[in-house]
C-alpha cells in the first residue's frame, strides 16, 4: 500500500560536498527501511495429517488426525526483507562542490524523468563569485593561478557585461529552437516567452542579473538550460576576465529545477518515507500539467520548423 | 521370527525386502550389504545375524505357507531360490561387513516399482507432498519439514541472512536439534546470554554450533582468568558474537596487542575491551591504520590518543578519511585547538555535514564560539549530539523553521 503511493518524482535539497550517487544510495536505503518496516507478518496455518499417539494394543492403530501447523516458510526471518531494491533514479545532476534542488524519482516515476528531460525546462542557479584571483578550476579551493586588483569594478561594469551575455544568448537560443520568427505563431509564443530548443545544445541563459554586488564578492542569478556546473564556474571566470580582472566561483546554488522549487526540496533530515511520499503527492499533479503543457508546445512548434529560414 | 523383524521401521523394512528380491539373481552379495548399510547404526550389530536367519528361514517357509506378516508373504511368494545360496552368502558377507559403502551407491538402486503391493499401514504413512529439493538456493524449502530449522526460526534466528552466508545452509541442515545445538544453547545460556538474544547471536556467529563444547569452556575460563567477571564476558560476548570462536591464544594476542600499542595498563585494557569488544574480534590493520592517523598525521601527543580512546573506544574503528576530514574542519575551520578536541573525542564520531551544517548556522548568527575563556562558550560535545530541536532552542537560539531556510541557502 505504501509502495503504491511512492510512484513519482520528488526533490531533495543536495547539501555541498555530497556525491550525488550517495545521495542516490541514501535515500534508497531510506525508503527500503520505511516499506520493509510496514507489513506486519501475520501468521499462515496450513493442515498437516499427523499420526495419532496409538495405543499398545495387540494390532496398531493408525489414526491420522487433521492439525493445523503454522507455515514457516512465510516467516519473515525465513522469506527475508519485502523489498530488497527501490529503483530511485536522479534527474538533472549536481557535481560535488554544488548544491541545491535535485530531482529523484520512484518505481514508474524513472519514466517520468526521461519526459522531464525531453520537455527542456529551464533551471534557476545562484552563483557566488569572487574577484581578485583565479584558479584553474574556477572553484575557490582550486590550484591559485593569478591574483588581480578589483578597485576598479563598479556594479554598472558588471550589469552591462551581464546584459551582453544575455543578449548573445538570447540569439543562440532562437538559432537553437528551429523557429521561423516571421510567422505570426512564433511571434506569439515570443511574446509569451514559450521558445526554447527541443533538442540538444550547447550550454544557453535565458536571464542572468546581479542580486548583490559587494567587491570583491558578487551573487548572480541565472536562469538558464543544459547547462553543467562546471559551465557555470568557468563563465564566473570569463566575467572576471570580461571586466580585466579575474575571478573565481565560490558557490553554486540551484534554487528552481523545472517545476521543483526550493520549497519542495526535503532536507537531509526529512529524507524518510513518509515525507518522501507526501512531497510526491503534492507535486504529482504540477508535473502532469507541466509536461502537458510541452506536448501541446512540441507539435507546433514541430510544424513551425519545416524548413529552416532560407 | 517375526515379531523382533516388525521392530524395524516400515518403509526400511520394505525397502530392503524389494531390493533384495529385485537384484538377488543379478548381483545378491552387493545388495545385501547396501540395504544393511542404509539402515539406522543401532541395528547393525545383532540385527545383521537375525535378518540373515531370518531370510534362510522364510525360503524353508517356501514349502510350508508359514509366515503371517505381509512383508513375508512378498518374499516367500516370489522367492524360489535354494538354500545352499543363502548358506554360502552367510559366509561371505559376514566377512566383508566392514567395507565402507558410500551413500552414492544407494542411489543406485532402482526405485520401489509403482505395482508393488504395500501393506495398510505402509499406504497411511506416505504423505502426498512434493519431494524436497536436493539443491535450493534457499532454506524456505526445507524449513517445514526440518524440525532443527524450525526450532531455529521459533529461536529468532534470521535464516534469510543465514542462507546467504557461504556453507551455512548445508551446516543447518546436517545438525541435529537434540543432538547438537541445544547442548550449545544450554552453554550460552550459563555465560549469561538472555532468550531473546541468542537468535540474534546465532544469526551473526551460527559456526559456534559446530565448536566442540569444550574449546568453548576454555575460551570462557581464559576469559576469567584474564580478571574479567561474569557480567562482563556475558557483555562482550553478546556485543562481539564472535569472541568464543576465536581460540585462546589468538585472544591472548589481540588483548596482548592493545595494550602494547596503546601502552595501557591491565585495568584500562579490560575497560576498553569491555567497551567495545568488537576491537578484539575485528580486524587489528585499521586500528594500527588509526593509530597511525592520530600520532603522525593530526597530530596528537601519545597521551592524548590514550585519553580519547579510554572516553570513546569507538574513534580507533573509524574510518581513517573521515577522521582527516573532520579534523579538518574542526582544526583548520572552525579553529579549534588539539587540546579541546582531546576534551571532546565524540566529534570524531559524529557526522561532518552534521558538524558543517550546525557551525555554518552558528557563524551565520554570529554565535560560534568555541573559546572557553569568553562568554558564550558553546562545547563541542553540544554542538555534535543534541538533536536538532534541541540545538536550536539551546544554542542557536532560533526556531528549526529558520533552522531550515538556512540549511536551503547553503
Amino acid at each position: 500500500m505504501g509502495w503504491s503511493r511512492l510512484h513519482g518524482l520528488f526533490a531533495v535539497y543536495k547539501p555541498p560536498g555530497l556525491n550525488w550517487k550517495h545521495l542516490r544510495d541514501t535515500v534508497e536505503s531510506q525508503l527500503l527501511k520505511g516499506l520493509n518496516a510496514e507489513k506486519r507478518f501475520t501468521p499462515q496455518e496450513h493442515i498437516r495429517f499427523l499420526l495419532a499417539p496409538t495405543e499398545e494394543n495387540e494390532r496398531k492403530e493408525l489414526t491420522l488426525i487433521a492439525t493445523n501447523v503454522p507455515v514457516l516458510s512465510e516467516h519473515p526471518l525465513v522469506r527475508g526483507l519485502n523489498y530488497t531494491s527501490v529503483k530511485v533514479g536522479v534527474g538533472h545532476r549536481l557535481d560535488v562542490k554544488s548544491s541545491g534542488v535535485l530531482v529523484l524519482g520512484v518505481g514508474r516515476g524513472n519514466k517520468l524523468l526521461t519526459d522531464i528531460h525531453n520537455a527542456h525546462l529551464t533551471k534557476d542557479y545562484t552563483v557566488r563569485g569572487l574577484l581578485g584571483k583565479a584558479t584553474d578550476d574556477f572553484t575557490d579551493e582550486g590550484r591559485l593561478i593569478e591574483k588581480t586588483t578589483y578597485d576598479h569594478i563598479t556594479q554598472e561594469k558588471l550589469s552591462r557585461i551581464l546584459a551582453v551575455i544575455q543578449g548573445s544568448h538570447q540569439k543562440a537560443l532562437v538559432m537553437h529552437s528551429n523557429l521561423n520568427l516571421k510567422t505570426q505563431e512564433a511571434y506569439e509564443m515570443a511574446v509569451k516567452g514559450l521558445i526554447r530548443p527541443m533538442c540538444k545544445t550547447p550550454m544557453l541563459i535565458t536571464g542572468i542579473r546581479c542580486l548583490q554586488f559587494a567587491p570583491p564578492e558578487f551573487l548572480l542569478e541565472i536562469q538558464c538550460m543544459h547547462e553543467t556546473q562546471q559551465l557555470l564556474r568557468r563563465m564566473v571566470h570569463e566575467i572576471g576576465l570580461e571586466l580585466k580582472s579575474a575571478a573565481v566561483c565560490t558557490q553554486v546554488r540551484r534554487t528552481r529545477d523545472g517545476v521543483f522549487t526550493l520549497e519542495d526540496a526535503l532536507l537531509r533530515t526529512q529524507w524518510d518515507m513518509h515525507s518522501i511520499q507526501k512531497s510526491i503527492q503534492k507535486v504529482a499533479p504540477r508535473v502532469e500539467a507541466e509536461l502537458k503543457k510541452c506536448q501541446t508546445v512540441g507539435p507546433v512548434q514541430r510544424g513551425l520548423v519545416g524548413q529552416p529560414a532560407s | 521370527m517375526a515379531l523382533p523383524f516388525s521392530r524395524y521401521p516400515m518403509k526400511i523394512r520394505n525397502f530392503i525386502i524389494i531390493t533384495q528380491i529385485r537384484n538377488h539373481f543379478t548381483r545378491p552379495r552387493k545388495t545385501i550389504l547396501h540395504c544393511l548399510l542404509a539402515l539406522p547404526q543401532q541395528s547393525s550389530g545383532s540385527f545383521l545375524h537375525w535378518r540373515f536367519k531370518n531370510y534362510r528361514t522364510s525360503s524353508l517357509w517356501n514349502s510350508s505357507q508359514a509366515p503371517s506378516s505381509t512383508g513375508q508373504d512378498n518374499i516367500s511368494a516370489q522367492y524360489t531360490h535354494p538354500t545352499s545360496l543363502n548358506e554360502l552368502l552367510l559366509k561371505t558377507e559376514v566377512t566383508n561387513f566392514d567395507s565402507q559403502i558410500s551413500l552414492e551407491e544407494l542411489d543406485d538402486l532402482s526405485p520401489i516399482s509403482p505395482l508393488q503391493q504395500i501393506s495398510e499401514e505402509d499406504a497411511l504413512q506416505i504423505v502426498a507432498e512434493p519431494p524436497l529439493p536436493p539443491a535450493s538456493f534457499t532454506l524456505r524449502d526445507y524449513v517445514d519439514r526440518s524440525k532443527t530449522l524450525q526450532k531455529l526460526v521459533l529461536l529468532g534466528v534470521n535464516l534469510s541472512k543465514l542462507e546467504k552466508r557461504p556453507g551455512a545452509g548445508n551446516l543447518l541442515l546436517r545438525l541435529d536439534f537434540e543432538n547438537d545445538i541445544q547442548k550449545i544453547l544450554l552453554f550460552l545460556k550459563d555465560i549469561g546470554v538472555e532468550d531473546n538474544q541468542l537468535g540474534a547471536f546465532l544469526t551473526k556467529n551460527y559456526i559456534i554450533l559446530n565448536e566442540d563444547l569444550e574449546n568453548l569452556r576454555t575460551r570462557v575460563a581464559y576469559l576469567e582468568s584474564k580478571k574479567f567477571n561474569k557480567t562482563d564476558i556475558s557483555r562482550m560476548i553478546i556485543n562481539a558474537p564472535y569472541l568464543l570462536s576465536f581460540p585462546v591464544d589468538r585472544l591472548d594476542n589481540r588483548l596482548g596487542f592493545f595494550q602494547k600499542e596503546l601502552g595501557l595498563n591491565v585495568q584500562k585494557t579490560r575497560d576498553l575491551v569491555i567497551r567495545l569488544p568488537r576491537l578484539l574480534t575485528g580486524s587489528l590493520e585499521p586500528v594500527k591504520e588509526n593509530m597511525k592517523v592520530y600520532r603522525l598525521q593530526l597530530g596528537f601527543k601519545h597521551n592524548e590518543i590514550q585519553h580519547m580512546v579510554t572516553r570513546i573506544p569507538k574513534i580507533l574503528t573509524a574510518s581513517k578519511r573521515k577522521l582527516t576530514e573532520t579534523f579538518d574542519y574542526v582544526h583548520n575551520v572552525m579553529h579549534i585547538p588539539h587540546h579541546l578536541i582531546v576534551k571532546f573525542p565524540q566529534v570524531f564520531n559524529s557526522k561532518l555535514l552534521r558538524v558543517k551544517e550546525r557551525n555554518s548556522f552558528l557563524t551565520y548568527l554570529g554565535r560560534a564560539q568555541y573559546d572557553p575563556q569568553k562568554p558564550n562558550y558553546i562545547s563541542l560535545d553540544k554542538l555534535v549530539s543534541i538533536p536538532d530541536e534541541e540545538f536550536c532552542k539551546e544554542i542557536a537560539k532560533a526556531s528549526l523553521q529558520d533552522f531550515e531556510m538556512f540549511l536551503k541557502t547553503l
